[in-house]
């Protein structure tokens, strides 16, 4: 069987100071095969494969090896053969939907760009070409969708459309980088489901990048993994997963989100409650509620995940409650007292209340060295010498693992692990009896994610607080919840102990959030089984 | 990193060499910057007079150390107005934001409509053509720019998760302003400053030409560029000595005003 792309000893170095980001890698992909290559943020997987489609970054230089696509080395075809080959026979979806369609053309325009440069046909049929692929990836009109712009469809609509836009084509490979990651679970996996389903019907093979192993794994038949830009392992899907070789491929199935034991939560009056809580934001369309009137309350020493997909107002309910929005009705009460912004409580609240932000590049102000960072939690401790301060700072640097050192650098020098347990380290210094984390480790690598759960859980059990923890992503969940509350357009559809919520769920939402990750069954041999729940076997194997 | 290095060399050496001559333009000049010679009319570069003399026989090395001391003093000072003012004006309009941010925003906006020269020929009317009214028309001239810089960048950083993380931690807005708001607006206000001194520069020069600079026959660089412009043909000197005065200046200010935003940023030290 000849290969559709083969890749031999490929080396790239970054040109100037020769660091060599992709390490002899060496792969083959046949025509139709769907293959995943799955690695950390600077593995390499990137940068392989916009190699593949000649699109690496021009500060990277190849040093070693050869791509071949059909046969053809890619090295010696002329930029004109090359442009031939984007889009008609290889196409590309990147990971931001946000920004990969432009803006200021309408859907019907951009699709038919490509048509018109690597196609034959008149305007008609290229027309009816495209609205057949509209309505094939589930636009409901087509017609209408030909005229609009891209502002005016969600993430997962738009990575629709950029599918379309690459498949109209009938590409013989789909690169596709990240392609879900900026989308909700839910979301992710309509948008996979169509991925797969469009290219098996005309044949084209996939190479999926992907820092997420069970996506990969669900879809995939086979799966290479790399890491700083060697490649580890590369075996049938269900064999690395039963059976991986590699001790680093098995620190990635470890990392992977597993339920913890549940535990005893102790009965005793909530540390803090609310009640109708009710958010309004005020738009050019008249205000948009974005709370219906919540009700919720926390146990001390209680973790209690907040589920839900995009817009379904988590991420308010955690602002709220945090005392960032004003709340349009509602009260918020603190050890069974409401608080009002005007008198003492609301200063109790605050010492007591603290945050956990989901992006360690935005959270901590950059021109801050770390030990001030952390201070500056302390700064509205009353009582505190400075000695005293200074201890603290480091105690707090300590307790998240990090090095007294750290204390005098600045967040750019540090790791986006790193930054999360400074975030971390800022939220618990002041000891608060409530912590809210709103998505605090879904920006991170896999097991760098695993590393600061497993420490944010660990100082939750030392110092006792209770938590708010506003996640998109169920396996996270399931590890760390004692209770789990799902959210869905603003209102709460269905809360319970987490093992009734995974196990039991009521609602029918709250089956489509839990099909979308899977259960995990350690096997003997050191890998893992994926289940998944409520739902036929996945695409890929069918 | 080699290029920056070099970069920030020339930018100290210019402004350190435009300080020296300033300060010692107060002290000491070759001959009288005001001491009229028909004798010696526009006479060319030689070496009793290393820059050629003017119109009316002085001196034009003399005046131009002399004219040194009087631009830099109104330019520092206006760009001290213009920053001081509208950094205060465009953190309070983005921070409290409302009815106050409308009205004073307004109120800029319609500065802005003028040309800031024609602004600054206004108020000079006003507060009279000397040293100080200069300062004080072309301060408010070119405090709505900055304010603007500064409002937009303070409307960026305060939906900044730090800025969020700053209030959870129970922080007062003044604080926050103080602490971290400011900080980090530097960056664009050192790129502002810097070019507004060329700007300043630029600005007194015309004033002077339109007669409502620093009145003759205290010299400025401005104005004896403005003077020289009759005698452009017959002697070029006059125009050329203080023009190259003010670009080296101007080349010199911006590549110093580079050094400065890095030195202050924290991300940049050590490159």
């Amino acid at each position: 069987m000849t290969a559709l792309v083969e890749v031999d000893g490929l080396t790239l170095e970054v040109g100037g100071t020769g660091t060599v980001v992709v390490n002899n890698v060496s792969l083959s992909l046949a025509p139709g095969e769907v293959l995943g290559i799955v690695g950390e943020s600077g593995s390499g997987k990137t940068l392989l494969a916009r190699a593949v489609i000649g699109l690496e970054p021009p500060a990277i230089r190849r040093t070693a090896g050869t791509i071949r696509f059909e046969g053809q080395d890619i090295a010696t075809l002329t930029p004109k053969a090359m442009r031939a080959l984007r889009g008609s026979r290889i196409g590309m979806v990147f990971q931001e939907p946000m920004t990969s369609l432009n803006p200021s053309m309408t859907i019907g325009r951009q699709l038919e760009e490509g048509l018109v440069l690597h196609r034959a046909g008149d305007a008609a049929q290229r027309r009816a070409a495209i609205l057949d692929m509209l309505r094939r990836i589930g636009i409901a009109d087509p017609e209408a969708a030909l005229v609009a712009y891209p502002h005016q469809f969600s993430g997962g609509m738009r990575q629709r459309i950029m599918l379309a836009s690459v498949m109209l084509l009938k590409p013989a490979l789909l690169i596709a980088d990240e392609p879900t990651t900026a989308l909700d679970a839910v979301v992710q996996r309509e948008v996979l489901e169509l991925m797969l389903e469009l290219t098996r019907d005309h044949g084209t093979a996939v190479l999926m990048i992907s820092h997420d192993l069970s996506m990969v794994a669900r879809y995939t038949d086979r799966v290479v993994v790399m890491c700083r830009g060697d490649l580890i392992e590369q075996n049938d899907t269900a064999e690395i997963l039963a059976r991986p070789q590699q001790p680093y491929t098995r620190q990635l199935l470890n990392a992977m989100p597993h339920r913890s034991p549940a535990r005893e939560v102790p009965e005793g009056a909530p540390i803090v409650a609310v009640r109708g809580l009710v958010v309004d934001y005020p738009g050019k369309q008249g205000t948009k509620r974005a709370l219906h009137g919540i009700d919720l309350s926390v146990q001390p020493r209680e973790v209690v995940a907040v589920v839900g997909g995009s817009g379904s107002g988590k991420t308010t309910l955690g602002r709220a409650i945090a005392g960032l929005l004003k709340p349009s009705a509602g009260e918020i009460l603190f050890a069974g007292r409401a608080i009002a912004k005007s008198d003492e409580s609301w200063r109790a609240y605050r010492l007591n209340c603290q945050m956990v932000f989901q992006d360690p590049y935005a959270s901590l102000d950059p021109r801050m060295t770390i030990g001030q960072l952390i201070g500056e939690a302390l700064r509205v401790v009353p009582d505190l010498t400075r000695a005293q301060k200074a201890a603290r700072i480091l105690e707090g640097l300590d307790e998240v693992g990090l090095e007294k050192k750290f204390a005098d650098r600045y967040p750019h020098e540090l790791s986006g692990g790193q930054r999360q347990r400074v975030a971390i380290a800022r939220a618990v210094v002041r000891r608060p009896s409530f912590v809210i984390a709103d998505e605090p480790v879904s920006a991170l690598d896999v097991t760098v994610r695993a590393q600061v759960l497993a420490l944010f859980l660990e100082l939750q059990q030392r110092h006792g607080f209770s938590c708010l923890f506003i996640s998109h992503d169920l396996g996270v969940v399931e590890q760390v919840a004692d209770r789990v509350v799902v959210m869905q357009q603003g209102r709460i559809i269905e809360q319970g102990d987490r093992d009734q919520i995974f196990d039991h769920p009521q609602a029918d939402y709250t089956r489509v959030l839990l099909s979308a990750i899977p259960a995990l069954e350690a096997v003997s041999g050191g890998g893992v089984q994926l289940k998944w729940r409520f739902d036929a076997p996945p695409l890929a194997s069918s | 990193m080699k290029r920056r290095r070099l970069n920030a060399v020339i930018g100290i050496v210019l402004i350190g060499a435009l300080l020296i001559v300033a300060i010692l333009g107060m002290i000491w000049t070759p001959y009288d910057p005001l001491g009229i010679s028909f004798g010696a009319r526009l006479k060319p570069p030689s070496p009793a007079h290393w820059l050629g003399t003017d119109e009316f026989g002085r001196d034009v090395m003399s005046r131009l150390m002399k004219g040194a001391a009087t631009s830099v003093r109104i330019s520092c000072f206006t760009v001290a107005v213009a920053l001081t003012i509208g950094t205060a004006l465009g953190i309070f309009t983005g921070f409290v934001r409302g009815w106050t941010d409308r009205v004073i925003m307004a109120f800029t906006n319609a500065l802005l409509a003028f040309p800031g020269i024609l602004l600054a020929l206004a108020l000079l009317t006003v507060v009279g053509a000397n040293e100080y009214g200069i300062i004080l028309a072309l301060g408010i001239a070119y405090t709505p720019s900055v304010a603007r810089v500064v409002r937009g960048t303070v409307l960026s950083l305060r939906e900044k998760e730090y800025i969020e993380a700053a209030r959870v931690m129970g922080n007062s807005e003044l604080f926050i302003m103080a602490r971290h708001i400011l900080p980090n607006c530097i960056g664009p206000l050192i790129v502002l400053g810097t070019s507004m001194f060329g700007w300043v520069l630029l600005a007194e020069s015309a004033l002077s030409f339109l007669g409502l600079g620093v009145p003759p026959p205290a010299p400025t660089w401005g104005n004896m560029l403005a003077s020289g412009r009759p005698f452009m043909v017959q002697a070029v000197w006059l125009g050329l000595f203080p023009g190259i005065c003010i670009s080296l200046t101007l080349l010199g200010i911006n590549l110093l005003g580079d050094v400065l935003r890095d030195r202050f940023d924290p991300r940049m030290r050590g490159l």
